[in-house]
């Protein structure tokens, strides 16, 4: 049974639980290694959480002059090991998901490893343990497509080449491969037009 | 007597707020705690369940505690970082005087004393109810039942209200109008259960976020939602209807969807008949309500009123959820009885997944308002005017009946009677009125013409600033007791550290001043658990019957939904099933309801209507939540949300400051501008003090039943000030 975590940005709230229960993860020090973005604030609530998604083969790694970043048997993507990390930033600039942080002053690449400590003793991820909204689940593919309409996708078609993941988007159908490009909008929603009708 | 006692700056200088970002030692000193205690979120009506870590007896850290059936360990960024509360360098350990230069320490002898010599002589000079109790929502069921008797036998005043008062008694008035009882009419499960949702004035994802989990399961099986709010809340985005009321108009909205609801055939005549009384009545009213008729004053074209009394007629079941969005008005009262008006005229209440609820918002909102703290009530929901509840009430306390004072003043009539002079004397615990009531510069003033104040608190409140006498209680993880939830669940809240310094249990401070006072025999509990009995012994035959419910039962059932009236009682997660309703004759109640416009419509001079609310990351007046570090970072500031139509009109840009002014005063504020709010309305959240306080706009208008103050409708205008983005 492969646990994997799903991100369904339709259902996020921005409420910032995540960012703030990753700090709370142990090994973390404090830090987040969630971003939690509004999409578009002056036209939408809409917001999105991002997380590593955990590459099948992770650019982060590819262009990581020090080799410090590691791949584990379960597919995954480790943060950076500190006796190795030079904290060039390589890593972020070739991110296609934009995930990963040089933390300044430690001078050390952080990220994700799916909360390693967690999951290692049949915890889920922090993250997906406290968001209210579902937007961030962890489980099968079998049971959050049981449970829920959305299709999970995990293969991006980027300018740059086709990326398959470890972890999963949930888009409203199924999908097959996401392709990824273009200025970022929030989707117009049919309670914006409700809005727009209001009679003032 | 009671200005401060020196500078604000100076105030803030000694005992905050400042911010707290790490656990004590630090996250890296943070290793295998010593245990981890299953307990509660001490923020709002939720009530989430949690697992406070503790190593060397303080409270180090956070974990979801997923065996707690309501929120699975779904938790909000309030309850993740909750537990920087504790361990705060801004904690009260000491009790403290007011002196010339600010507060300083005081033994805790001579300051029981002191409150004992000085309520005594208020009370010789001015009568019994020249002292006054005000005293919160966030506390425990037991600190509750407390406080209600010792205002009552100990000082001997009628005067003692809430905090709820700001929250949750239009809903309540409504409530046991219609159904003869207050309390959420089904369980949140059956919400996950439900085949229409519809949101009215409760910002679901910010004040009560784990209620959005509900809400999605329910869409997941393919169940609809219609949120109405004038503004686009993250609930509503995804909404397959948005009703963006204009603010005040909720009671003309409802009642012309009911009307539309009637006229599509959708009233459930046998349910009407066999479980209701006064539909006529209310079917007449409604004769000249129509869509059409009210769409301009509502602010909602006609056809998407027509559209929510559709989508409720198709749907089987429904869940009708609602919060202070439509209960913070002069006609608050009136607002909820046209939504029990829909649910109840199309049967729709007391089946599994078909009911209604209104969203408690305060830490206990539900178990506060049920056992006596509240101006007009007695434990168990009893009423303090009806003879035989006194007298069931003073046998039980062993006082004659007419030792029971009478119905007192609400809180914010408490307040204005300080400003007249009536009241002379104060003990507060739990609330904060200079952030949280209307008008603040009239609370001020009040407070400043106090001969004598005492409020007990962990943290210097901005209210406790203006006290003569500070004495440190305890944040709600350094003691036990019971809270109840959203869900009418009464829940345990565990302790998990004791008080630091000298800092004590709130019941042990106000049984000690019961002592003082001349009553220590009615007040000798040795703890928390003994007044629990104490309660439960009162509620027995009252609506609120808590006497089937123990700690051991909560911690084995997951909680006890009340009623429960005997041990071998599991309780009553859903009232009103089979279509029996609290009223002696077991009928719900229809109310017609003439629209009232609010208090104050905007006009030439103040132009705009501004609404008030909260954040995700802030709770109420913020004692607590503007303490903690990474909470105070997602917004330090409150800003005005207003519609790019609306700036492009004032020459506003985003991130501009601007003067927000009413008829009460003004406050300076970054401009936030955002399509997601109607052009006709600007929302200020209301959680921070002084300059950058929504209150100082606010009006005193209340309800005139319930008496809550009109927090979401106030005329206001906007100009733009000069200086771009400083």
């Amino acid at each position: 049974m492969i646990l994997e975590l799903f991100v369904d940005a339709n259902r996020c709230i921005g409420c910032r639980a995540c960012v703030e229960a990753c700090s709370e993860c142990p090994g973390h020090g404090g830090q987040s290694m969630i971003h939690l973005d509004f999409v578009e604030r002056a036209a939408s609530v809409q917001t999105a959480p991002t997380v590593c998604m955990h590459c099948a083969d992770p650019a982060c790694a590819a262009v990581c002059p020090a080799d410090a970043i590691k791949i584990d048997a379960q597919g995954v993507v480790l943060t950076a090991m500190p006796e190795r990390c030079i904290g060039c930033g390589n890593c972020a600039l070739a991110c296609p998901f934009g995930v990963p942080t040089v933390h300044p002053g430690i001078e050390l690449m952080m990220k994700c490893d799916l909360c390693y400590d967690r999951t290692a003793v049949g915890l889920k991820p922090m993250c997906a343990t406290v968001c209210p909204s579902g937007a961030l689940f962890y489980g099968t593919r079998e049971t959050v497509e049981d449970l829920r309409r959305a299709r999970a996708a995990n293969e991006f078609q980027f300018d740059g080449g086709l990326v398959r993941t470890r972890n999963h988007l949930m888009m409203p159908a199924a999908t097959g491969v996401v392709a990824v490009g273009g200025v970022l909008t929030a989707p117009r929603s049919r309670a914006e037009q409700h809005l727009e009708e209001a009679l003032c | 007597m009671a200005m401060l006692p020196a500078t604000v700056d100076a105030l803030i200088d000694a005992h905050g707020p400042h911010l707290a970002f790490e656990p004590p030692g630090g996250f890296a000193a943070r290793t295998a705690p010593d245990r981890r205690v299953e307990t509660h979120c001490c923020f709002c009506g939720q009530q989430c369940g949690v697992k406070l870590l503790v190593k060397d007896e303080q409270v180090v850290g956070v974990e979801p505690w997923e065996e707690f059936p309501f929120n699975q360990g779904k938790l909000c960024p309030k309850g993740v970082k909750r537990y920087l509360q504790n361990n705060h360098p801004d904690r009260l350990r000491h009790p403290l005087v007011r002196t010339g230069r600010g507060f300083s320490r005081i033994p805790w002898d001579e300051a029981l004393d002191l409150v004992a010599e000085r309520f005594e002589r208020l009370q010789r000079r001015w009568g019994r109810d020249g002292v006054a109790v005000l005293s919160g929502a966030s506390l425990t069921n037991e600190k509750a039942y407390l406080m209600g008797k010792f205002a009552r036998l100990a000082v001997g005043t009628r005067h003692i209200d809430y905090n709820g008062r700001l929250c949750m008694v239009a809903a309540g008035a409504a409530n046991l109008k219609a159904f003869g009882i207050d309390r959420a009419a089904n369980p949140w499960a059956d919400i996950a259960a439900t085949d229409l949702v519809m949101v009215l004035g409760a910002n679901v994802s910010e004040c009560s976020p784990i209620t959005t989990d509900y809400i999605w399961r329910a869409r997941d099986r393919g169940a609809r939602v219609i949120v109405v709010d004038p503004r686009l809340t993250p609930i509503a985005r995804t909404a397959e209807l948005y009703l963006p009321v204009r603010p005040g108009r909720d009671a003309l909205l409802m009642n012309a969807i009911l009307h539309a609801v009637i006229r599509l055939g959708g009233v459930d005549r046998q349910f009407v008949a066999e479980h209701t009384n006064g539909f006529d009545g209310l079917r007449q009213a409604l004769e000249r309500c129509t869509p059409e008729a009210v769409e301009h004053e509502v602010g909602i074209p006609a056809a998407r009123i027509v559209e929510a009394a559709q989508m409720w007629v198709q749907a089987p079941r429904t869940m009708l959820l609602h919060a202070r969005g439509i209960e913070h008005h002069t006609h608050g009262v009136d607002n909820v009885l046209t939504c029990i008006n829909l649910v109840l005229a199309t049967g729709k209440i007391g089946k599994p997944g078909c009911g209604y609820a209104t969203i408690t918002g305060q830490g206990n909102g539900q178990g506060a308002r049920e056992h006596g703290q509240r101006c007009n009530q007695l434990p168990g929901a009893r009423d303090i005017e009806n003879p035989a509840h006194r007298a069931h009430v003073a046998a039980l306390w062993g006082v004659p009946e007419t030792a029971l004072p009478g119905k007192g003043a609400t809180a914010p009539e408490i307040v204005e009677m300080i400003h007249r002079g009536e009241i002379r004397g104060l003990l507060s615990l739990c609330f904060n009125p200079l952030v949280s009531l209307p008008d603040a510069a009239f609370t001020r003033a009040a407070l400043e013409r106090l001969d004598f104040y005492v409020a007990i608190d962990f943290f210097l409140s901005e209210t406790a600033r203006h006290a003569d006498l500070v004495l440190p209680g305890s944040l709600q993880e350094e003691d036990e007791g019971t809270v109840t939830s959203v869900e009418g669940r009464v829940i345990h809240v565990r302790k998990a550290v004791d008080p630091p310094g000298e800092a004590r249990a709130d019941w042990r401070i106000i049984c000690d001043l019961a002592a003082r006072l001349g009553v220590g025999d009615r007040f000798d509990f040795a703890s928390p658990a003994a007044i629990f009995d104490e309660l439960r012994q009162l509620s027995a035959g009252g609506v609120a019957d808590y006497s089937g419910i123990t700690y051991e039962k909560i911690d084995r059932q997951m909680g006890v939904f009340w009623p429960c009236p005997s041990l071998d009682h599991r309780g009553t997660p859903r009232l009103f099933e089979g279509g029996r309703f609290a009223h002696p004759d077991g009928r719900a109640r229809f109310h017609a309801v003439e629209y009232r416009p609010p208090a104050e419509v905007a006009d030439q001079e103040y132009p705009l209507i501004l609404t008030t609310g909260r954040i995700v990351s802030q709770f109420l007046s913020g004692t607590q939540t503007r303490r903690i570090g990474p909470l105070v970072a997602h917004q330090p500031q409150p800003r005005v949300e207003m519609h790019p139509r609306l700036a492009g009109k004032l020459g506003i840009a985003d991130g501009q400051r601007v003067r927000v002014t009413s008829r009460r005063g003004h406050v300076d504020l970054h401009a936030h501008v955002v399509a997601t709010i109607r052009p006709d309305t600007v929302f200020i959240p209301y959680h921070w003090p002084g300059v950058h306080s929504a209150n100082r706009l606010t009006l005193r208008a209340y309800d005139p039943i319930a008496k809550i103050p009109e927090f979401k409708v106030s005329a206001v205008r906007i100009e733009p000030l000069s200086g771009g983005d400083a």
